[in-house]
C-alpha cells in the first residue's frame, strides 16, 4: 500500500482462530457472548468501591447486634458489663469495630450523597443544589456526634 | 506528538471466529480527529474488513459507541490526541451480544425500552391539539429527554451485565422522562411494569451509567427518584387504600 501516514496491519497473535462454525446461518449469525467474569469489580475503582459500600451493610449489621449484647450486658447487672467490657477490649475485638468503624463513616457518607440524587427538590422552577440536600445532613451529623462526644467526656 | 498511534481492535467474525482477537493498526495523530475518524481511516484505507456502526458523526445518532481502553465512549465525540502515545484498545460495547466486530446486537434493549412505554400516555386517545407547557414544567424533564440510546450507561453498568433481565439506565431514564412531562398521564401504567425486582429495584445505585452519559442525562439520578416515588407509591396505598380507589374512579 501506498498511502502516506499509515503503517500496516499486525496481528497481535499469530492468527485469528478459526474454525467451522455449523451454527450460522446466513440471516442469524451467530453471536458471540461475552461472560462476566466473577472478579468484574477489580476491573475499576468505581466498582470496587460500589462493592465495599455494599459490604458496609455488613458491619452495619454488626454494630446493631454488638450494641444488642452491650445492652443485654447492661440489664444482666455490673459483674456481666464488666465481662462484657473485658471482652471488647481485646486487640481482635477493638481491631474488628475499628473496620466496623470505617465501613460506617463510607455507609453514612454515600447514603448522604446519594440523598441530592433522590430528592429533585424544585423551588422557583429551579432545582435545589445537591450541596443544600446532603449539607443539613452533614451538619446534622457532626451537631449530634458532637453532642454525643461531649456527654462522654462529661461523663467520662 | 507521535505522528500515528497504534489501536488494538477488537475482530470477531461469526463465520470464522470462536472468540474475538486484537488486530492491531497504525493510523496518523491528527488534532481534529476522534476515534471514529481513525476507524474511518482503517476502513478506507487500511482493512474494508472491519465493521462498526456510526452514522451522524456529531453525537446525535448513538450509534459509535464502542469501549475505548475499557471505557463505554462515543466515538464521535472521543479525541484521539488524548490517548497519545497509544496504543489505544477498541472494543464493542460491554454487557451486549457481539454480532462482528464492534458492532453490538440490541434488541434486547429495544425489547426492554419498549416495556417502558416511552411515549405520551393520555386518556383522550388521540385527539388533536396542543399541549401547552411552561417553561418550569419542560425544565422538570427536559435533562432526561437528551437520551439518545448510545447505550454507553448499558456497558458501564455491572448489573446490566450480570442480571440479563434487568430493565438498565437508558429504559428507566426515559420512563422518567415520561413520568414527569406535565402532558402525560401514564405514570400509573409505567409503575405498575417498573416497581419490581427487573426495574428500578434492580439497580444498586452503581452510578457509573450518570458518569458515562455523554448527554449528561444522569439514568442514577432518575432511577434514585422513580425508587422514592414508588416507595412514597406504596405507603400511600398501604396508609389510605380508599384514596388510591378514588383517585382510579
Amino acid at each position: 500500500m501506498s498511502h502516506p501516514g499509515h503503517a500496516s496491519t499486525q496481528m497481535s497473535s499469530a492468527a485469528p482462530p478459526s474454525v467451522s462454525s455449523p451454527a450460522y446461518t446466513e440471516f442469524h449469525p451467530r453471536w458471540y457472548r461475552p461472560q462476566v467474569s466473577t472478579y468484574w469489580w477489580l476491573g475499576k475503582w468505581a466498582y470496587v468501591k460500589f462493592i465495599l459500600r455494599e459490604l458496609s451493610s455488613v458491619a452495619v449489621a454488626w454494630t446493631v447486634a454488638f450494641m444488642l449484647l452491650q445492652v443485654r450486658a447492661l440489664i444482666r447487672g455490673p459483674e456481666a458489663y464488666a465481662r462484657f467490657e473485658h471482652r471488647v477490649s481485646s486487640p481482635w475485638m477493638i481491631a474488628l469495630n475499628g473496620i466496623a468503624f470505617a465501613f460506617l463513616l463510607l455507609h453514612s457518607i454515600t447514603w448522604f450523597n446519594l440523598a441530592p440524587k433522590a430528592m429533585a427538590v424544585r423551588v422557583g422552577g429551579k432545582r435545589l443544589p445537591a450541596v443544600l440536600i446532603s449539607g443539613p445532613q452533614y451538619l446534622a451529623w457532626v451537631v449530634i456526634s458532637a453532642i454525643v462526644f461531649a456527654i462522654i467526656i462529661s461523663r467520662g | 506528538m507521535a505522528q500515528t498511534i497504534q489501536l488494538r481492535v477488537s475482530r470477531y467474525s461469526p463465520e470464522r471466529d470462536t472468540q474475538p482477537y486484537f488486530q492491531t493498526y497504525e493510523v496518523p495523530v491528527k488534532e481534529e480527529w476522534v476515534i471514529l475518524d481513525a476507524l474511518n481511516y482503517i476502513k478506507d484505507q487500511i482493512d474494508g474488513t472491519l465493521t462498526f456502526r456510526w452514522s451522524c458523526r456529531m453525537g446525535i445518532c448513538g450509534s459509535c459507541g464502542y469501549m475505548v481502553n475499557n471505557e463505554p465512549k462515543l466515538g464521535c465525540a472521543t479525541f484521539l490526541t488524548q490517548y497519545a502515545p497509544g496504543p489505544v484498545t477498541i472494543e464493542p460495547l460491554r454487557n451486549f451480544p457481539v454480532v462482528r466486530d464492534l458492532v453490538i446486537e440490541i434488541t434486547d434493549f429495544l425489547e426492554k425500552l419498549k416495556k417502558v412505554k416511552p411515549w405520551l400516555i393520555h386518556d383522550n386517545g388521540d385527539a388533536a391539539g396542543e399541549y401547552l407547557q411552561t417553561p418550569d414544567q419542560l425544565e422538570e424533564f427536559r435533562q432526561y429527554s437528551m437520551c439518545i440510546n448510545c447505550l454507553l450507561c448499558y456497558a458501564a453498568c455491572p448489573i446490566s451485565g450480570l442480571d440479563p433481565v434487568f430493565v438498565g439506565p437508558a429504559a428507566l431514564a426515559l420512563a422518567h422522562r415520561y413520568n414527569k412531562d406535565s402532558r402525560d398521564e401514564g405514570s400509573a401504567e409505567r409503575m405498575a411494569v417498573l416497581s419490581h425486582p427487573e426495574g428500578i429495584w434492580g439497580c444498586t445505585f452503581v452510578g457509573e451509567c450518570t458518569k458515562v452519559c455523554p448527554k449528561h442525562v444522569d439514568p442514577a439520578g432518575a432511577i434514585q427518584q422513580y425508587k422514592l416515588a414508588a416507595a412514597i407509591d406504596g405507603i400511600k396505598q398501604f396508609l389510605m387504600p380508599w384514596g388510591q380507589r378514588q383517585e382510579k374512579q
